[in-house]
């Protein structure tokens, strides 16, 4: 059984419309990376899934209706909808103590063994933790919920790299095991590429590209191109062409190009792309950036 | 909804509203104190004036009880969308009716009994106070025992769960629901339209049904039986006779519609 089965999730807010048909479907074990512009309807896909909003389609989430089981979903998913929404008037001991209190699958012992790694004191209040503090505080609360599906809406927006760094270090070395399933969204692709194991683009509510890492690897490449070869690669059917440093970088679709992996060799450098460059490709070729 | 979520949920409200108990706590003290003072300056120490003023204390404290149960009310779904936390407290497996339900038991169910408690220690500590001074002043204190300490207290138990807890219901549920639904200015909500209301019937009928019957609600439907005296205290009013008032059913049904109002909101409703 799928953790996530969507088909034809549709949802507008007046005449706006956030999600216009998204299917989806996502197996157990997987780390999959929803990527998108701002507006393009990631938020509200993740609130579908979390039971936050009430959707048209079909969705299941772990074999239930989000929005008619909200409670009962949220034993097996953990969520965080970014930094700011732990209740900042309470305090570090009260919030362990209530997550202990209401939720069945909340290990304490597991949240208190990772805080210790922090300078987090247990009778302070949020508001008075840093930044970073605040979402090292959330994982732990996260990490200690024995979830099946845990989704991430920006869970690193406005912190350093070193915070963001340790964050997913964690969420990988101590959480993640072939029986969780993991949902995030994030600005920061390339710190997350070598994370993830699919990769999905979303853009103007619709699903744009949805792809394993193993596919992408192989489907795509990106070539430096020699400049006294240029005008041969452009004739072979690049998806998108750049420009760095005065060198021209095209990055070819081996399934739509004209040329396979030998032949684009000859023209130049051949590097694997960054999902961050497939994703400028993809949402120029929809006309979605100035 | 499992009992332990519920109980959880109503911790977590004393967690984040302290003032429904340190507010009552500190009117008792200075009205204990204010006694201290009274006594040592001769006042209130025959029996009836001493009895007058322990009345007078416990409507204070149920005054005060019921303004932190408006504004705790006001507050309590709309601070969460407000602060963003409402995504926190979805993302735990507790149902929207737990939280609005714990929320509707703080004024209805924790307040009277936080009341009454803290009634019964302020009145047996101005008791020991007063009896205390009189004795160290030689004077007698016998008679302040003979107060109907017991009768009293039973009066305000039945008082605090009648009205209090079932009369006030409907309003505690209204309070709820704006407080669900406001995206800004809950107390102005909350408010304004009971005015408007008035104001219309007041110009289109010449009548002031709708404000009277607001009235009759706050006061706790007690002005109507003058023979029941002007406080709580006469006891029992039958108990029967509260049982079978139409105003206390529609009162409670208008309390059931506002709270399903307000958990539907509450599945609906973003953060502001």
């Amino acid at each position: 059984m799928a953790v996530i089965e969507a088909r034809g999730i549709r949802k507008s807010f007046g005449t706006t419309v956030a999600l216009d048909g998204v299917d989806l479907r996502v197996e157990e074990g997987r780390i999959v990376g929803l990527i998108g512009p701002n507006g393009a309807g990631k938020t509200t896909a993740l609130n579908t899934l979390l039971g936050l909003t009430p959707y048209q389609g079909e969705l299941t989430v772990l074999g239930r209706d989000p929005w008619t089981a909200r409670a009962e979903l949220m034993r097996d998913v953990a969520f965080i909808a970014d930094v700011a929404v732990l209740p900042r008037w309470m305090r570090v001991s009260h919030l362990l103590d209530y997550a202990g209190g209401v939720h069945p699958r909340f290990r304490r012992a597991k949240a208190e063994a990772f805080l210790a790694k922090t300078a987090i004191r247990r009778n302070a209040k949020v508001r008075e933790l840093s930044k970073g503090m605040v979402t090292q505080l959330h994982l732990a609360l996260v990490m200690a919920v024995d979830a099946r599906l845990l989704v991430l809406d920006e869970p690193t927006l406005g912190l350093d790299i070193l915070y963001r760094k340790q964050f997913y270090d964690s969420l990988l070395n101590d959480y993640f095991d072939q029986s969780r399933t993991i949902l995030v969204t994030t600005h920061q692709v390339e710190e997350i590429q070598d994370v993830l194991t699919d990769v999905v683009f979303i853009n103007r509510g619709r699903i744009v590209f949805n792809s394993s890492m193993e596919q992408f690897e192989s489907r795509y490449l990106e070539v430096l191109v020699r400049p006294d070869r240029l005008e041969a690669a452009r004739a072979l059917r690049p998806i998108h062409e750049r420009q760095m440093l005065g060198r021209s970088i095209l990055l070819f679709d081996l399934q739509a190009a004209s040329a396979d992996r030998q032949q684009l060799a000859a023209l130049g450098e051949v590097r694997k792309p960054s999902i961050a460059d497939l994703f400028v490709a993809v949402m120029e070729g929809q006309g979605a950036t100035p | 909804m499992t009992s332990g979520a519920m109980l959880w949920s109503v911790r977590r409200e004393l967690w984040e509203n302290r003032s429904i108990y340190l507010a009552p706590l500190i009117v008792a003290i200075v009205i204990v104190c204010a006694s201290v003072v009274a006594t040592l300056a001769g006042r209130h120490t025959r029996p009836d004036d001493f009895a007058r003023g322990c009345e007078f204390a416990a409507a204070a404290l149920m005054g005060t009880t019921l303004i932190v149960a408006i504004f705790y009310c006001l507050d309590a779904l709309y601070t969460e969308r407000r602060d963003r936390a409402i995504l926190f407290w979805k993302s735990m497996p507790v149902s929207d009716w737990t939280v609005v339900l714990s929320k509707m038991a703080v004024p209805l169910i924790l307040l009277p009994v936080i009341t009454f408690v803290i009634s019964v220690a302020m009145q047996l500590t101005m008791l020991l106070t007063s009896s205390a001074i009189l004795s160290i002043k030689g004077q007698g204190a016998a008679a302040l025992w003979k107060f109907p300490w017991l009768q009293m207290s039973a009066g305000l138990l039945h008082h605090l769960v009648t009205v209090h807890g079932l009369y006030y219901a409907p309003i505690f549920g209204w309070l709820l629901l704006v407080s669900a639904w406001a995206k800004r200015l809950p107390f102005l909500w909350a408010f304004l339209p009971l005015a408007i209301i008035g104001f219309i019937e007041k110009i289109v009928f010449n009548t002031t049904r709708f404000g009277t019957m607001l009235g009759s609600r706050i006061s706790g439907g007690m002005e109507g039986n003058p023979a029941k005296g002007g406080v709580m205290m006469p006891w029992p009013a039958h108990p029967l006779e509260f049982l079978a008032s139409p105003g206390l059913w529609i009162g409670l049904a208008v309390a059931a519609t506002c709270l399903a109002a307000a958990v539907r909101l509450r599945r609906y409703r973003d953060p502001i």
